[in-house]
């Protein structure tokens, strides 16, 4: 931190980063005031793409909100459609088959692979790497084309239904997945070599935007961002749900609470993210993938519930208030980057702009999920 | 002391750089792996979805819907309107028009989930560019029989 940047009577300006900037990835923009290249406070400034989805999802039954939910953070669509599935299938009392909870976690897992890669990619390219962005752009396709040939799209997912899944997984897939892990296992070290070991990467990240876990408890950050500031918070472990208990996996946590650890979680969550695929794959059931006795208009009993999964930023809340129609009274989601991004103000203080932008890229930030 | 680490801090940094670079070269000498757009194209996989289309009776060629409006009712944007008349001493109802708003539409799949009949499913085309918006507004009964008098042609 510098002298310059606290040092009040010093003449400042304000610099408008954003809303079109090649680093904030979508349409978000942070008014700094800056001290030459000094942060002295950073604001973000929201709203220009709020969509309403909460208000849409009161004017439509529960079943048309679906497509919206993929559409809030289109890189980790899967998750989100699973939490809000997950709310409705608990308000609504509908069990879901075996079956259907294994492919459930199948594929969102490889959803959370494919949006750790792209992460990877735009976060190097922001810090000025253009090769690795390429490499993972290459293994995220794979991904892309295994969930295309499941779920019939590549990227906004409407694939879970109430009590189950859309249509059940086959062969090629199990062993498109199976060659895919085999594949990116060999690929990771060339990543760390390539990104992770590279001298100018640790430079730039090393001791960079450091967040407490006291600022990611006070600003509700959760995700790669808490576990990187060494907070062991995953709501698959801490409150686990589908059949997530049924596997073994590790919750990477680091507790620098730099740029570097957060990278460092997100790396490590894409293996453990090849683990639980690999185990969900061979105990894989056999059976239906849809509940049977799903009503075709459901209406939840009247009442107020709320359920929360990991997506890949963090925890993606859902409360709903049913009054017992067709129609829900209140939807409310509580998405992981508003709160990740929350903390950028007090977190930036003080900082390089160019340290600023790589530690608002280590906060993995998707707008239309911040907006809604 | 100071010395020995900077030197050490330098000659670790350069190796980085070379493992790197080894790396890039590595796969430059690798076979490419992009497709070549306009000359090749990917075949859509069976699940693919996109518009809706309507499934012919494969008997008679005529659409095997029967005009319940349910894909209607369960479209979340409203992208869907159908119009159907019973003929005189007819038993069902003949579907007469079938537009979809492919503008507002979303590939949710609830319309053909909501089906009880088939006769809605989606089709592969991906290649979709149209220079106006009411490009975009298709009359899928015209659609249909588009591609039975094509069959009829091929065969």
């Amino acid at each position: 931190m510098s002298e310059l940047a606290l040092s009040p009577n010093q003449e400042t300006f304000v610099l408008n980063l954003g809303p079109q900037h090649p680093a904030t990835h979508g349409v978000l923009r942070v008014k700094l005031v800056m001290d030459g290249e000094y942060i002295v406070s950073a604001e973000p400034v929201l709203g220009y793409i709020h969509r309403m989805h909460e208000k849409m999802g009161e004017n439509r039954t529960w079943a048309q909100f679906m497509p919206n939910t993929g559409r809030l953070d289109y890189l980790g669509a899967l998750s989100y459609n699973h939490g809000y599935v997950k709310a409705v299938e608990r308000a609504a009392g509908i069990e879901v088959p075996e079956r259907a909870e294994y492919i459930r976690v199948i594929t969102v897992e490889l959803n959370r692979i494919a949006s750790h890669l792209l992460w990877f990619g735009a976060f190097v390219l922001d810090l000025g790497g253009f090769t690795p962005l390429l490499y993972a752009f290459d293994d995220r396709e794979m991904i892309l084309d295994l969930l295309e040939s499941v779920t019939g799209a590549r990227l906004t997912f409407c694939y879970f239904r109430f009590g189950g899944v859309y249509n059940d997984i086959d062969d090629d897939f199990v062993t498109g997945t199976r060659e895919f892990i085999k594949r990116l296992r060999k690929r990771l070290p060339d990543y760390h070599n390539l990104v992770t070991k590279n001298i100018i990467m640790i430079k730039r990240l090393k001791d960079v935007g450091v967040i407490s876990a006291e600022m990611c408890r006070k600003y509700g950050a959760t995700g790669p961002v808490a576990r990187g500031s060494g907070i062991d918070y995953d709501v698959r472990r801490s409150e686990p749900y589908s059949v997530y208990p049924e596997f073994d996996f590790d919750i990477p946590v680091y507790h620098e609470g730099d740029s570097m650890a957060r990278y460092m979680v997100r790396m490590d969550e894409i293996e453990q993210s090849m683990r639980i695929v690999e185990q969900a794959l061979d105990r894989l059931p056999d059976g239906p993938v849809k509940a049977e006795k799903v009503p075709k208009i459901i209406k939840p009993a009247p009442g107020d519930y709320y359920s929360v999964v990991e997506a890949a930023r963090g925890t993606f809340g859902v409360r709903l208030v049913s009054d017992g129609t067709n129609t829900p009274y209140r939807l409310k989601l509580r998405s992981p980057t508003f709160s990740n991004l929350s903390l950028f103000g007090e977190a930036a203080r003080g900082m390089l702009l160019a340290d600023a932008l790589a530690l608002m890229g280590s906060l993995d930030l998707v707008i239309p999920e911040i907006d809604r | 002391m100071i010395m020995g680490a900077y030197f050490k801090d330098l000659f670790g940094g350069f190796w980085s750089l070379i493992v790197g670079l080894a790396i890039t070269i590595k796969y430059f000498f690798q076979p490419v792996v992009t497709l070549q757009y306009p000359h090749e194209s990917l075949k859509m996989t069976p699940r693919f979805r996109g518009h809706i289309d309507l499934v012919a009776d494969p008997g008679t060629g005529e659409p095997l819907c029967i005009v319940c409006g349910m894909c209607q009712r369960s479209c979340p944007s409203g992208c869907i309107s159908l119009k159907g008349e019973k003929p005189e001493g007819a038993k069902k109802k003949v579907l007469t028009a079938y537009t979809l708003d492919f503008t507002r539409c979303s590939l949710c799949g609830l319309c053909v989930e909501s089906c009880n009949f088939g006769a809605i499913d989606f089709s592969k085309e991906y290649n979709l560019a149209g220079p106006s918006r009411e490009a975009y507004v298709f009359d899928l009964l015209k659609r249909l029989k588009d591609r039975r008098s094509n069959a009829d042609a091929d065969a």
